[in-house]
């Protein structure tokens, strides 16, 4: 009888799990719907997420091409020293009149900004993650994007998009992309890419490091605490 | 006074006992209540229901002194209360592990208690004498709903100023007063800075408030009953000399020690997310929510966070289609009610009642009818106790084709969540329609087809084999 019931239990504990798993193929399908954009993203080299020589070429990148018109005002010039750049190497790359404890803001007015573009170019604090989406990462829209620019007569800027079609924004890297190889531009972008993911989630670094740590104190923890009610346990007949 | 007590204890406990029932409610609640021995894996997620409630109260409780409910734009363009969650995320020391904690708390929420409604679910621990534990349940299910809907407006970013804008526009098509009422609830002609102010203080104060009180309700009624089993099995049925149930066990040490190991198990889970995969996907923190609040710009597709995409589903299973399949409904009551063996004049009474509601279900909007659906879906699980006929309450005793029927109404449930994330397309439409009307015949009916097939013999005594 016991191990009758024991069965069921587990049976029962099965079909749940079952279930689970029969619906998440059943939704596995329609998935595609979910899927947006015009192009599908080029993923960004990954190595270059985690490179912090990438990501400080990334800042120099950004403060010399986007910070005319882009803030990151959740960002302060000081922390740039996060990825490791150094006091002087960090004031070289500030705007003139900028302090180090200031937020990274752009000069541009909002309000001109609409009249000429359309719309106020939005602030970059939280792009590389606002841009994810289930066709892929935010820093590999930006990727993807800032290398989609073409010639389009037909638009104000007299630029076009293809990942983002009917852009605003003018080709801004067009100097540099000119000026490169392809394999050079892509670099250069994948670092500004990569930058902006730093920039997303300072934190994201350390995070995964204090992860870990828990993670171990946690399997510890578990096993203390199976042996412990194990040895109560032992008493319940 | 004190002399009419009997306090047995000595010192500084005796002092505390003379003038504050320590030892006895610790005695009540912990060392000398008795729990059934048998309990399984679903048994966890009611501790564990209080653990995240706890996280969320606490780390909520830090998150207000750095968060602030201000619509207006700062400086740089950005909503400040937008900017007021990065600035946690950045600033305050430690800031991105309290938000992720209580980011990843509200779905943990969610999960801990889906499972632990499903464990009442399937084991009948609604059934009498438990009617009121499961309505104290409910009740809470409620506000944990409300709780969550409020929170989410707060990081004021695209999801949470869209998912409060559809969820309160559906107030407008409540008959006569809808359009008055909405105005009423944002306390603005559309979501800004009123609502968020208000939503904030229903967040913090008001829903945590009633929160806690109906946690209290639900297990001193708990506690005064006792806890059901997975055999359905009543334990006080069987007693020792001294009263004590026999295959009940003290709760402190033997389920405490156990609902530690929960905790463990549900730390680690908890924690993975928490520092490799806080947005998990998407799922947990929508990555649209990055964008700050825009009244100018609408997301193509809004979804609301996956755990109230069931339900969402089902509002949006409710077009004029479905208005039809309300009046059949209302029609077949109707002639269940002639075939009742009721006095004359209630029969007449209900069967009118019902045509007016058939008509109703024509004459009024749609979208009206699809809110009432969403909130009946939830008001449907309070009345449970009373359309469970079954003659027993587990699930383990129950005719095969009822493990299947339940079987299916999870699975069911799955599927209407997932569609609900999607943005609306048209076998999802023609699914949510009849999964919808599954849910509801499944607890409508249930006082029909819970009499109905062979149980099994339901043991004197518990199921437990020694571990």
């Amino acid at each position: 009888m016991r191990r009758v019931k024991d069965l069921t239990m587990k049976k029962l504990f099965k079909s749940f799990l079952a279930a689970i798993a029969v619906s998440l193929t059943f939704a596995a399908a329609p998935a595609a719907f979910a899927a947006g954009g015009p192009v599908a993203l080029d993923a960004i080299p990954a190595q270059k997420l985690s490179d912090r020589a990438a990501m400080q070429n990334g800042a120099k990148t950004f403060m010399s091409y986007c910070l005319g018109c882009h803030g990151l005002s959740a960002m302060r010039y000081s922390r740039l020293a996060d990825i490791g750049m150094t006091e002087e190497q960090i004031k070289a790359v500030m705007p003139p009149g900028a302090k180090p404890g200031d937020y990274i803001r752009t000069s541009l007015n909002r309000a001109e900004a609409k009249d000429w573009f359309g719309a106020a170019p939005p602030d970059l604090s939280v792009t590389a993650r606002s841009r994810s989406s289930h066709s892929g990462a935010g820093t590999d829209w930006i990727y993807t994007f800032l290398r989609t620019y073409y010639e389009d007569a037909s638009r104000p800027t007299g630029w076009n998009n293809k990942t983002y079609v009917g852009v605003g924004m003018p080709h801004v890297l067009w100097d540099a992309q000119k000026s490169k190889s392809p394999a050079e531009f892509d670099s250069m972008v994948g670092d500004l890419a990569a930058f902006l993911n730093y920039v997303s989630e300072p934190a994201q670094f350390s995070r995964k490091t204090i992860g870990m740590v828990v993670m171990a104190f946690l399997a510890i923890f578990f096993v203390l605490a199976w042996r412990l009610n194990k040895v109560y346990w032992k008493n319940i007949k | 006074m004190a002399s009419e007590k009997n306090v047995t204890t000595t010192g500084l406990l005796g002092w505390i006992d003379t003038r504050f029932p320590l030892t006895k409610l610790y005695k009540e609640h912990l060392s000398e209540y008795y729990a059934p021995k048998n309990f399984n894996f679903f048994y966890f997620f009611g501790s564990l229901a209080m653990v995240v409630l706890a996280l969320q109260i606490i780390t909520g409780i830090f998150l207000t002194m750095h968060y602030k409910p201000d619509a207006s734009l700062n400086a740089a363009g950005v909503p400040v209360a937008f900017a007021s969650v990065e600035y946690i995320m950045r600033e305050v020391p430690f800031g991105w592990l309290i938000r992720y904690m209580h980011s990843t708390g509200a779905s943990a929420f969610f999960v801990v208690v889906y499972l632990h409604m499903w464990r009442g679910l399937i084991y009948g621990s609604y059934r009498s004498p438990r009617e009121l534990i499961w309505i104290f349940g409910c009740a809470i299910f409620l506000c944990l709903m409300a709780e969550a809907f409020f929170g989410y407006l707060l990081p004021w970013g695209q999801m949470s100023y869209w998912g409060a804008q559809v969820i309160v526009n559906l107030f407008s098509a409540v008959p006569l007063i809808g359009p008055d009422l909405s105005v009423w609830i944002r306390g603005d002609f559309v979501v800004g800075d009123a609502t968020l102010n208000r939503f904030f203080a229903f967040h913090v104060i008001a829903i945590p408030l009633v929160l806690v009180g109906l946690v209290a309700a639900h297990i001193i009624a708990l506690h005064e009953v006792g806890s059901n089993n997975p055999d359905g099995v009543e334990i006080k049925k069987n007693k020792n000399a001294e009263g004590i149930p026999l295959d009940g066990i003290p709760f402190h040490p033997y389920y405490s020690v156990h609902d530690i190991l929960g905790i463990a198990g549900f730390l680690i889970l908890f924690c993975a997310v928490v520092f490799f995969a806080p947005e998990l996907g998407g799922y947990f923190l929508e990555f649209n929510n990055f964008i700050p609040a825009d009244p100018l710009v609408t997301p193509p597709h809004i979804a609301p966070v996956w755990y109230f995409t069931p339900f969402y589903s089902m509002l949006r299973a409710v077009t004029d289609l479905f208005t039809w399949v309300m009046v059949a409904s209302a029609g077949l009551g109707a002639l269940a009610v002639l075939r009742a063996r009721w006095p004359m004049m209630i029969k007449g009474g209900a069967i009118a009642a019902l045509l007016v509601l058939a008509i109703t279900f024509r004459v009024f909007d749609a979208k009206f009818w699809g809110v009432v659906i969403m909130g009946g879906a939830v008001i449907i699980l309070f009345f449970l106790p009373w359309l469970d006929h079954s003659p027993v309450k587990s699930i383990r005793y129950r005719p095969n084709w009822h493990k299947a029927l339940y079987m299916v109404f999870l699975v069911n449930f799955f599927i209407l969540g997932y569609l609900g994330v999607l943005p609306p397309f048209p076998f999802g439409q023609a699914y949510s329609l009849v999964g919808t009307v599954f849910y509801f015949a499944f607890f409508a009916l249930m006082p029909i087809w819970s009499r109905i097939g062979d149980f099994k013999p339901v043991p004197e005594r518990v199921t437990f084999k020694p571990h």
